[in-house]
Parts: structure tokens; C-alpha cells; sequence
């Protein structure tokens, strides 16, 4: 049976080294490539004719606008439009690391821990930063929400430092795993299917026929969390920008 | 050959998460099913409520497969 785990490994295309650091040119790396590639040149494309009745190209790229313009101006408000363009660029940048990882013999690049941390504590060190520029030491009340008696205190406030040390950890971990976690899956059905080929085809179809199933899961859970991801940077924002 | 077995009922035992996973999704699915029930002009807004803690609430089950699997293999 083929390795399920096979799908994930880095392969180097082009074999880079500069004292000592290897920056090889991966298929990772050009896997995102041609999701920059394809979403510049996808959005710039349907917009270019940009008419009054729009076109199918142009209904997409604007709901896909719209959808992500919607959920900053209900999570974080008119202040956080000021945001839209790089949580626009998260959003895209994961939506299409998911969807292309569906496609048959490709690379999904966010299902390496390595990436979506990068994103994730960059996030992170992006938010804290705003915050502290915005309240400078008064973002340190943050951590004590405002209502609590004294002696709960002592036990909130650790708790909130806690779970705002977390966050990079849990938003990068919630993407990696889910997105590991499903093509691992999919693969681990595939490998039944053929190993019960062999034997009787008839059975084989059972797997099969799941495999079906959870490719079209796959599709809800890849789209879900590129929206949860940016859903949750947007709260960080607000959180940043409003305190509580 | 005892290190091996108590792996495998430490993997096994990291899947226990799934029992309470499977309550609350059962829960998320019983009260949105609910909601929409009672107000079926309210399902735009918990539409997206309920994707979110959809999301959110399988993503607990994911990590603990990941878990299983890192005892298992790593």
C-alpha cells in the first residue's frame, strides 16, 4: 500500500544554497506562486471590463470582495476598513492553498505547520503591535476585563494572558490539522480501495464510494476554514482597535 | 513490545476528545435546526454564526486525531 503520508513531502526543484541556509525552490514554493499568479491575474482579469450587468467572472470576484468586505465591516467596523486590503491577502492567500490542494497530484502548502504558523504569528505580532501603537500601556487592561471582583482577579487575569499567548498557536494548528488531517484521510481511503481491488471489486467500491463523500466534505471544510481564519483575524483586529 | 502497546492504547486513548466533539456538534446541528425552525427568516444571520461554530467546535476533533497520530507515528 502507498504511503499516505507521501503527499506531504518537500521536494526540492530547483536546489538553492547561500552560505550555508538551504533556500531551495520547492514545490512548495511554487505551488504559491501559482496561487498568487492565479488569484492577481483571476481578480484583475474580471475586473478589467468591469460593466454595470456583470459578467460570471465579475459576479465572482466582486461576491468574493463583497463577502470578505461584509465580514470586516461587521467584525471590526468602520475602523478596521483601514485593514481590509491584508486581511483581503489572508484570506485569499489560504482560500487558495486549500482549493488548489484539491486538485489531483498537487501541493497543499497549508498543510504545513511551518506555513500557517508563519501566517499566524505574523497575525499575531501585527496585532499586538496595532494595539499598543493605538492604546500604547493601556492595552495592557486588556488582559483585566472590566466588572471582575479582586479576588477573581488573581485567577482571570493569568487566564486571559494565557489564552492571548495561545492564539498564534491555536489559529495556526486549526488550519494545519484540518488540512492534514483530511487529505490523510482521503488518501488512507484510497489505499483500502486498492488494496480490496485485488481481492474483490465489489467491495472496493465501499471505500469508493466514502472517498466520493469526503472529497465533496473536503470542499466545504477547505472553504470553511480559509472563512474561519479570516473571521478570526478580523476579532483579533477589533480587539486591537476596541478592547473588549 | 510493552512500549509498543502503550502506544497504542495511548493513541487510542487520544481519541476520547471525538466522544465529546460528536455531543457538541450534535448539539450545534439540534439548536441551529431549532432556530431555523421557529424563525426561518432568522437563517442568513445564524448561517453564518453556525458555520463558524461548526468550524470551530470540529476542528477540537482534528486535533485530537493529529495528537493520535503524532504518538502513533512520531
Amino acid at each position: 500500500m502507498a504511503d499516505p503520508l507521501h503527499q506531504f513531502i518537500i521536494q526540492d526543484i530547483v536546489p538553492l544554497s547561500v552560505g550555508g541556509i538551504d533556500i531551495s525552490f520547492t514545490n512548495s514554493a511554487l505551488w504559491m506562486v501559482i496561487a498568487a499568479v492565479v488569484s492577481t491575474s483571476v481578480l484583475t482579469l474580471a475586473m478589467r471590463g468591469a460593466t454595470l450587468v456583470p459578467g460570471r467572472l465579475q459576479v465572482f470576484a466582486e461576491s468574493t470582495y463583497s463577502l470578505v468586505a461584509n465580514m470586516v465591516r461587521e467584525n471590526t467596523g468602520a475602523e478596521g476598513m483601514k485593514y481590509f486590503p491584508f486581511i483581503f491577502t489572508i484570506f485569499s492567500v489560504v482560500l487558495m492553498g486549500n482549493m488548489m490542494g484539491m486538485v489531483p497530484y498537487s501541493f497543499t502548502y497549508t498543510s504545513h505547520i511551518i506555513v500557517t504558523a508563519a501566517l499566524a504569528v505574523f497575525i499575531f505580532l501585527f496585532v499586538t503591535v496595532l494595539g499598543f501603537v493605538r492604546h500604547g500601556a493601556h492595552f495592557f487592561e486588556f488582559f483585566s476585563p472590566p466588572g471582575v471582583p479582586l479576588p477573581l482577579k488573581f485567577l482571570v487575569i493569568p487566564l486571559e494572558i494565557v489564552s492571548y499567548m495561545t492564539r498564534p498557536i491555536t489559529l495556526s494548528m486549526r488550519l494545519f490539522a484540518n488540512m492534514m488531517a483530511g487529505h490523510l484521510v482521503l488518501k488512507v481511503f484510497a489505499g483500502f480501495c486498492v488494496s480490496l481491488m485485488s481481492l474483490t471489486f465489489v467491495v472496493s467500491l465501499v471505500p469508493m464510494g466514502f472517498n466520493v463523500l469526503m472529497i465533496a466534505f473536503e470542499f466545504l471544510i477547505a472553504f470553511l476554514q480559509a472563512y474561519v481564519f479570516t473571521i478570526l483575524t478580523c476579532i483579533y483586529f477589533k480587539d486591537a482597535i476596541d478592547m473588549h | 513490545m510493552e512500549l509498543d502497546a502503550a502506544k497504542l492504547i495511548a493513541a487510542a486513548l487520544a481519541l476520547l476528545p471525538m466522544a465529546g466533539v460528536g455531543i457538541a456538534l450534535g448539539n450545534i446541528f439540534a439548536s441551529y435546526n431549532n432556530a431555523v425552525g421557529r424563525n426561518p427568516g432568522a437563517a442568513e444571520i445564524l448561517d453564518k454564526k453556525f458555520f463558524l461554530t461548526f468550524a470551530l467546535t470540529e476542528a477540537l476533533a482534528i486535533f485530537a486525531l493529529v495528537i493520535s497520530l503524532i504518538i502513533l507515528f512520531g
